[in-house]
């Protein structure tokens, strides 16, 4: 999409507008920026997934639309989770942490703050994993992606 | 040299060949008007609501394909400016729409006269531009031009800070203008024009169902010319009414919700399905379950998010009408191409069967002036060659039904926003393209209130526009709307307390003729067509409770109508 101010309202508006439902949506300028890259998921039907990329598209502020579900591709979230963290469970959460690949980033003698970094399902199996009440805080980034291999989104 | 903001507008606006300003002046954009009160090039016409502003550029470039513009002060002036673009925008009329801002420092701040233009407009716009340096501007007009008259049309709002139209900057206006994100199509897929020519070749039962499109893309004349070919059946949209000459004996009338039986029974019983800029709008595919059940559907459209929005496409072409159609008519001639005569006789007796109900028809020695023999006696005294807009309901619809139009931008009215309000306004717009021409505003007497100050606008620049008030006291479509569908509970249907529109009209100086007995019809109107330099108001006391027929109800399938 053009980086220009207003551009992430009109997808925004264009999703409550028609009544389409966004799941995640995660936006940053690129490496050129006049250009941000913003990753959406949402969910429908064949024909209402073409009716969303056609209105997408439709958009002046939308440069490029890719729908990374019509090749392989790769998609991953960013989570932190802050967590209680005293005595015997302290070390109980770092091994999870490990088994989960993620990596306490901030600690304090109650509590600490894990980052994981995959898809959502992986993510959600972590919280599913942590006992209930350990729970503090989650933040979640919503969905980035890039298609494998030689297909890609680029102008 | 350095100019100020103020008359780069006008530089820019005169670079883009624009002959009117549609307007109302205040406090964010005085220094535009005092640029605009120093050149001799444009006219401003001063309205006296900006939402007939926006009605009047509309009617304007409906009539003659220029881009209307708008010029509205911030707040209030863009606020009341927005059912205007909303109006523009469902029908896709291109018109640049300029609304003041307060300056750049104040913006967020609540400040006098301040409102989110940019975010209160999104929804019903093409695009729309915030100028957020003085540098900018210029390029920024050109852009809009662009985006409002290319590809699918549409409004374009550009919102202009107080203070940018003071400071300074360089001028000089792009010949042409480049966006990487924009490139709307222009030609037609070559395969997909071969498949819909074959499907018009075998075609048994096909029919031509063609919209605001064909007008808007100037696209009559080939339209014409195709169907005149291969001989098959026309029927326009309420958009698309003198898209094909209505006279000609291949148009079977409009489709949808009042459309003629023969239109709406040859939908339902096509075998090809051939449509042309139209975008099979509920009203006229009625339930979409029951939309043409046998058919495979051809949709020509410049539009790609239009293509099996609603209904399901079989042949899908992207491109502009006239350019697909001229391609279509190419492949048509150099291959010799033709239909299937003898299935198209067979279809033609059916179709001829089905307009054989006449399915238009009313009571003709009633005692009360009937409006269809009003909309009748007006296009016989006319000779079919004036230019209708109409406002909101029943009158819409007979007048849709009952002028015949064979030339395309001779109808005139909101068909997908159905603005009431919007009659008045657009012929003055029409008047200022076609200034010779007779412009009738059909109306009802709940639609011409919504914007009845624009009687002193029409006095101001002397416009001659003829208004055709049907009136019943009711508002008719509402009323008819309860009389099948609400047991007769008229709620708030009927129109208590109306003024005296002959004294109305006279007060702002025009001349004003009540007309109460059908004898009278045809007499008055010519004597207000003798009157060709004033402004006339035909106030017909009608029949009150005449409804409009045929009528698919809501949910209903395109054979399932209910006839007089």
């Amino acid at each position: 999409m053009e980086n220009e101010a207003g551009a992430l309202s009109r997808v925004a508006g264009l999703f409550s507008a028609r009544g389409y439902n966004i799941e995640s949506l995660t936006v940053a300028p690129t490496e050129d920026p006049s250009l941000s890259r913003m990753t959406l998921v949402t969910r429908g039907t064949d024909e209402i997934i073409e009716q969303i990329t056609k209105q997408l598209n439709k958009l002046i502020d939308v440069v490029k639309l890719m729908d990374m579900t019509d090749g392989p591709h790769i998609e991953r979230e960013m989570m932190l989770v802050k967590v209680h963290a005293e005595g015997e469970r302290r070390n109980e959460l770092k091994r999870l942490a490990d088994i989960f690949r993620g990596r306490i980033i901030d600690v304090t003698d109650q509590n600490y703050t894990i980052e994981l970094t995959g898809a959502g399902d992986k993510l959600d199996a972590f919280l599913q994993a942590l006992d209930r009440g350990v729970i503090i805080e989650v933040v979640r980034s919503g969905v980035s992606g890039i298609s494998r291999g030689e297909r890609s989104l680029k102008l | 040299m350095e100019l100020t903001g103020a008359e780069i507008f006008v530089r820019s606006l005169e670079a883009e060949g624009v002959e009117f300003i549609f307007g109302y002046p205040g406090g964010a954009v005085l220094h535009i008007y005092d640029a605009l009160y120093k050149q001799d090039k444009m006219k401003h016409i001063l309205v006296r609501h900006e939402q007939a502003a926006t009605h009047a550029a509309d009617g304007y470039a409906r009539s003659c394909g220029k881009p209307g513009v708008v010029l509205v002060t911030s707040g209030p002036g863009a606020t009341n400016a927005v059912t205007g673009i909303a109006t523009a925008y469902m029908d896709s009329i291109p018109m640049v729409v300029f609304t003041g801002q307060v300056p750049t420092h104040l913006i967020g701040n609540d400040a006098f006269q301040e409102a989110d233009n940019i975010g209160i407009t999104r929804p019903c716009v093409k695009h729309n531009f915030l100028v957020k340096d003085v540098r900018d501007l210029a390029k920024t007009i050109k852009k809009a031009f662009y985006v409002a008259t290319t590809g699918r049309p549409g409004p374009v709002v550009v919102d202009i800070p107080k203070d940018i139209t003071a400071n300074k900057a360089e001028f000089s206006y792009p010949d042409k203008i480049d966006m990487r994100s924009y490139n709307p199509v222009q030609i037609g897929h070559t395969g997909q024009i071969k498949r819909a020519v074959k499907l018009m070749q075998t075609a048994r039962r096909p029919i031509l169902y063609t919209g605001g499109g064909v007008i808007l893309g100037d696209a009559s004349a080939a339209l014409t010319e195709l169907a005149k070919i291969m001989n098959f059946p026309v029927t326009n949209t309420l958009m698309g009414l003198g898209a094909y000459p209505a006279t000609d004996s291949q148009f079977v009338g409009m489709l949808g919700m009042h459309g003629t039986y023969e239109a709406n029974m040859a939908m339902h019983h096509c075998d090809v399905l051939f449509a042309i800029g139209a975008r099979f709008d509920d009203r006229v595919t009625g339930h979409i379950e029951k939309f043409c059940p046998n058919a495979t559907i051809v949709h020509v459209d410049i539009d790609p998010a239009s293509i099996s929005k609603n209904v399901k496409v079989d042949v899908p072409i992207v491109g502009c009408v006239d350019n697909v159609l001229k391609a279509m008519l190419h492949e048509i001639k150099g291959n010799d191409v033709h239909s299937n005569a003898v299935a198209l006789k067979e279809w033609w007796q059916q179709i001829d069967e089905w307009r054989s109900k006449d399915c238009l028809k009313y009571e003709r020695d009633s005692e009360a002036i009937k409006p269809q023999f009003v909309l009748e006696t007006l296009y016989k005294l006319t000779e079919g060659d004036a230019f209708i807009t109409s406002d909101v309901g029943q009158h819409q619809m007979w007048a849709a039904q009952f002028y015949k139009f064979d030339k395309p931008r001779r109808w005139i009215n909101s068909g997908g926003l159905g603005t009431m309000g919007f009659g008045l306004p657009a012929a003055m717009g029409v008047q200022f393209a076609h200034p010779d021409a007779t412009v009738a505003c059909v109306t009802g007497e709940g639609s011409i209130q919504m914007c009845i100050q624009e009687l002193s606008t029409c006095t101001q620049y002397s416009l001659p526009v003829k208004i055709i008030n049907l009136n019943n006291g009711y508002l008719g479509m509402v009323r008819q709307w309860q009389e099948f569908f609400y047991q007769k509970r008229y709620a708030m249907s009927y129109m208590e307390s109306l003024p005296d529109f002959v004294k109305l009209a006279e007060s702002y100086g025009h001349v004003g003729m009540k007309i109460t007995h059908p004898g009278d019809v045809e007499g008055a109107l010519m004597e207000m067509l003798k009157l060709k330099n004033r402004l006339v108001f035909m106030d017909f006391i009608t029949d009150k409770t005449e409804n409009v027929y045929p009528m698919i109800p809501a949910g209903g399938g395109q054979n399932e109508m209910i006839l007089v």
